[in-house]
C-alpha cells in the first residue's frame, strides 16, 4: 500500500484564493475601463494596455533577476496596472506611463517583498511619484475632440462655478478627468461586485465617503458634487480597501475611512492641491499598522491585563 | 449575538443510515490510551481469555480512564504501539473467537448517591465521544454540586461529514433523557440546554418532542455556521457565558457534555455494559458506500473501509472530521473511544493546496469564532516573541481550523497557531521560573 499522506488540520479549504480575488477586482474594473474608453476615446485603452503590460513585465523581471517565485499567475500585477492607468489623463505620454509602472512594481512593491508586504498602495504612490514629476502631462485634461477642460475640481478652486458641468455629467463621467475615475456610475458598479463577491466589506468605502459628504455639508458645499469629484469613488472603493495596506478589523476600516475623509476633505478645501484623495490615502497607509493594533477586537474569554 | 466562524460544506451523506454492526475482525487492538491524561494500565497478559466488557486496563491517577475488552477471546500480545500524536503507548492485541459472549462480572451499578454515579461513570470507561476523550466522570466530579448552574448537551455535530451524534439522538433518543434524569437526580442541576445545529430538522423534532414530557430542558438550535460544537462557542451560544481564559466550563458555571457520551452513560446505568463499541460514519470522497458502522473498539481502520466499498488506496485517512480531525499514518490503526468518524479521502480531495504569500485580506481574523488574529500570530511566531503571542492570547486557540479553511493563500495557520501555542507556554513557564 502506498503511504497516506499525513498534514495538520484542516483538510478541507475554501475554494477561494488570491488569484480569484484578484481576478474579481479586474472584473469589477471592467465598467470604468468601458466607460473611459467611451468617454475618453481608444488612447485610454492604449494607456491601460501599456501599464498592465509594463507592470506584468515588471513583476516577472524583477522576480527572475532575484530568483524569486514568479508571482504574475496571482493577478495583482495586472490590478495595478489597471488601477495606475485609471489614475492617468488620457493624453500622458506612453513612456511616463511605463515609467509609472515601474515605479509601482518595482519601487514600491517588490523592494519591499512582493505582494502583501508594501506598506503604501503601488499604483497611488506611483501616481503621486508621476504627479511630481511630470507634473504638466499629469494635469492636462483633454477630451477626444481635443478640447480641453479643467477638472471640476480645479474649477472649484479658481471659482469658476458657472462652467461646472451638470450633475448628470458627473454622475456619467462627462468632465475632465483621469481616465478611469470619471465615471461615477461605472465605479459604483464595480463596487457593488466586489461586496456581493464579499472581495471587500462597507467599512471603509462607506466611512470614507459619509465623512466627505458630511463635512461637505458642515463647509457649505454640494456634498454630491464632492463625492463625484475627483479620484474619490475609485480612491474609497478601490485603493483605500487595498488589502496590503489597509487596516484588516472592521474597526480600523472604519477609522482609517474617516481619517481619509478628513485629509480629502482638507487638502480640498484649504489645501494648495485641488485633490486629495491620493495624499489621505498614502497617510493613511503609514498609519495602518497602528490603527489595526488599537482596533483589534478583544479575544472572547482573554484574561485582562 | 452570537459566536461562529465559517460556512463550510456539511456532507451529511449519512444522516439516514441506521447504524449497522460491523463483521467481527478477527484481532483487535485496544491502546490503554484512548483519552486525555495518564494511560490504563494493562491488567491481562498474553494468553488470558477476554470476554466482552472484561476490564484490560486499570484507570491510573485521577485523570484517567479504564479500558475493556471489546470482544471475546484470547490475549495475542501486549505491544507498543505509537498513537497519531506521537505518544507510544502499550496495546493489548487480542484474537476474537467469534462467539461474543459477554464477561459474567457485567452487571448494572448500583446507585444511591452523588458519590456511586460518579464512581459508576468512571467505571463505565467513558470519555469524552465527541472527540476530545476527556475522562467524562472527571467533568461530573464537583466538589460544590451548587456551581452547576446548568448542562450543556453538545448535541451540534458541526464537522462535516460525521452523523453518528445525530444516529444518537435518532436511535437512542430515549437514553439521552434518562441520562438527564440521572443527573438531575445525583448533581441536582436542574437547567438542560441542548446544543443543536438548524441542519439536523429530524433530531430536532425528536429531542422537542421530548421535551415536552421533561421538565428542565430546552432546544436551543444555533445556525450551522462552523464551529458551533466548540466549547467556548456553544456555551456562548446557548447560555451567554463565557469561559474564562485557562478556565473550565465549570467556572462560568456550567458542565459540557457531548450528547452521545450522555446516551452512553445512561445505557450503562441500566446494563453495565462499559464502552467497548461505537456508532462510527464512514465517508469521505474515496468511500464508494458511505454508512454509519458499529465497530468494536480496536477495530483497524481498514476493516471499515473495506465494509463500506472503498478505494484500495485512498491518499488520506482521517480519524474525525476535516475541520479538526487527525489524519493517520496508515489503515491498521485502531478504532479508538473517541473515533466518532473515519473519513477516506481520494487523490483529489487531499491534494495539498498551494501555499502563496499572504495578502493581509484579514480573512483569518474576521472568520477566527474567539476573534484571535492568526496572521498577526504567525508573526509573532516567526520572531520568536512569547510576549507578543501572550498579548495575541495565541493560548486561547482551539485550532477549529476556520481560519485555515478561508485563508485565500493557504497559508497553514492551524500549525502555526500550533507551533506558537507550544512557544507560549515555554516563555510563560520560564516567566514562572523567574519570579
Amino acid at each position: 500500500m502506498k503511504k497516506l499522506i499525513s498534514s495538520v488540520s484542516p483538510h478541507f479549504h475554501s475554494p477561494i484564493t488570491t488569484q480569484k480575488i484578484m481576478l474579481d477586482v479586474i472584473i469589477a474594473l471592467m465598467p470604468a475601463a468601458i466607460a473611459s474608453v467611451i468617454i475618453f476615446g481608444f488612447r485610454s485603452l492604449l494607456v491601460i494596455g501599456v501599464c498592465v503590460a509594463v507592470c506584468v513585465f515588471c513583476e516577472w523581471g524583477f522576480e527572475k533577476i532575484c530568483k524569486k517565485e514568479n508571482t504574475t499567475s496571482d493577478l495583482s500585477a495586472v490590478v495595478t496596472g489597471l488601477l495606475l492607468a485609471f489614475n492617468l489623463p488620457v493624453s500622458i505620454p506612453l513612456w511616463q506611463a511605463a515609467f509609472g509602472s515601474i515605479v509601482a512594481i518595482v519601487v514600491v512593491k517588490q523592494i519591499f517583498g512582493g505582494i502583501g508586504q508594501n506598506f503604501a498602495n503601488p499604483a497611488l504612490t506611483a501616481r503621486i511619484v508621476m504627479m511630481t514629476a511630470f507634473s504638466g502631462s499629469m494635469t492636462a485634461w483633454v477630451f477626444p475632440d481635443a478640447s480641453s477642460t479643467a477638472t471640476p475640481l480645479a474649477l472649484f478652486a479658481k471659482g469658476e462655478l458657472d462652467s461646472l458641468p451638470s450633475l448628470l455629467d458627473m454622475f456619467l463621467g462627462v468632465r475632465g478627468g483621469c481616465l478611469g475615475e470619471t465615471c461615477t456610475l461605472a465605479l459604483l458598479l464595480g463596487g457593488i461586485y466586489l461586496l456581493v463577491k464579499r472581495v471587500i466589506s462597507w467599512h471603509l468605502p462607506v466611512a470614507f465617503l459619509g465623512t466627505v459628504a458630511l463635512m461637505s455639508l458642515v463647509c457649505g458645499q454640494q456634498p454630491l458634487y464632492q463625492l463625484m469629484s475627483g479620484g474619490l469613488m475609485i480612491g474609497a472603493i478601490f485603493m483605500a480597501t487595498d488589502y496590503s495596506t489597509s487596516p484588516a478589523t472592521k474597526w480600523g476600516k472604519i477609522i482609517a475611512g474617516v481619517f481619509c475623509g478628513l485629509i480629502t476633505v482638507l487638502i480640498r478645501f484649504w489645501g494648495n492641491f485641488p485633490e486629495g484623495v491620493s495624499f489621505s490615502i498614502l497617510l493613511m497607509n503609514i498609519l495602518t499598522p497602528y490603527i489595526e493594533k488599537l482596533t483589534r477586537a478583544k479575544a472572547v474569554g482573554g484574561a485582562k491585563r | 449575538m452570537r459566536l461562529h466562524g465559517t460556512k463550510v460544506p456539511h456532507h451529511k451523506n449519512t444522516a439516514g443510515s441506521v447504524p449497522v454492526p460491523l463483521p467481527l475482525p478477527k484481532e483487535v487492538v485496544i491502546p490503554m490510551s484512548m483519552h486525555i491524561g495518564r494511560p490504563a494500565r494493562v491488567v491481562v497478559k498474553r494468553g488470558d481469555e477476554v470476554k466482552v466488557g472484561t476490564l484490560i486496563g486499570e484507570a491510573e491517577g485521577f485523570i484517567s480512564a479504564p479500558v475493556h475488552s471489546s470482544v471475546s477471546g484470547k490475549v495475542l500480545k501486549i505491544n507498543e504501539i505509537t498513537m497519531s500524536n506521537g505518544a507510544s503507548v502499550q496495546a493489548v492485541v487480542i484474537e476474537t473467537d467469534g462467539l461474543q459472549e459477554t464477561d459474567e462480572s457485567i452487571k448494572p451499578p448500583e446507585l444511591s448517591d452523588f458519590d456511586s454515579y460518579v464512581a459508576a461513570v468512571r467505571k463505565s470507561g467513558a470519555v469524552g465521544l465527541g472527540g476530545a476523550g476527556f475522562p467524562s466522570f472527571v467533568k461530573f466530579s464537583v466538589e460544590d454540586l451548587s456551581r452547576v448552574e446548568a448542562v450543556v448537551i453538545n448535541a451540534a455535530e458541526c464537522e462535516p461529514y460525521i452523523t453518528s451524534d445525530t444516529r444518537t439522538m435518532l436511535d437512542k433518543t430515549e437514553f439521552i433523557f434518562k441520562g438527564i434524569e440521572a443527573i438531575k437526580k445525583f448533581i441536582g442541576t436542574k437547567k438542560f440546554v441542548i446544543g443543536i445545529e438548524d441542519n439536523k430538522g429530524e433530531c430536532i423534532k425528536k429531542l422537542k418532542e421530548f421535551c415536552d414530557k421533561t421538565d428542565g430542558v430546552e432546544v436551543c438550535v444555533v445556525p450551522s455556521i462552523y464551529p458551533q460544537g466548540g466549547e467556548k462557542v456553544l456555551v456562548y451560544n446557548t447560555t451567554g457565558r463565557i469561559i474564562p481564559q485557562g478556565k473550565l466550563p465549570l467556572d462560568a458555571g456550567v458542565i459540557v457534555i457531548n450528547v452521545t457520551t450522555l446516551a452512553f452513560v445512561a445505557e450503562y446505568l441500566e446494563t453495565g455494559m462499559p464502552l467497548v463499541s461505537k456508532v462510527v460514519t464512514v465517508d469521505g470522497s474515496a468511500v464508494k458506500e458511505p454508512k454509519n458502522v458499529i465497530a468494536p473498539i480496536g477495530t483497524p481502520l481498514k476493516n471499515l473501509l473495506e465494509f463500506c466499498n472503498t478505494d484500495s488506496e485512498p491518499a488520506k485517512i482521517l480519524y474525525g472530521g476535516p475541520m479538526m480531525g487527525i489524519s493517520v499514518p496508515s489503515a491498521d490503526v485502531p478504532v479508538l473511544k473517541m473515533t466518532n468518524a473515519v473519513i477516506a479521502m481520494d487523490e483529489k480531495e487531499a491534494a495539498p493546496p498551494k501555499t502563496t504569500p499572504c495578502i493581509n485580506c484579514g480573512r483569518c481574523l474576521n472568520h477566527c469564532p474567539l476573534r484571535l488574529d492568526p496572521r498577526a500570530i504567525s508573526k509573532a511566531y516567526a520572531r520568536n516573541s512569547g510576549e507578543d503571542l501572550e498579548e495575541l492570547y495565541a493560548d486561547l486557540c482551539m485550532e477549529c481550523g476556520c481560519c485555515s479553511y478561508v485563508c485565500p493563500a493557504k497559508r497553514p495557520l492551524v500549525q502555526t497557531n500550533k507551533l506558537a501555542k507550544a512557544l507560549l507556554r515555554e516563555y510563560k513557564s520560564k516567566k514562572e521560573d523567574k519570579k
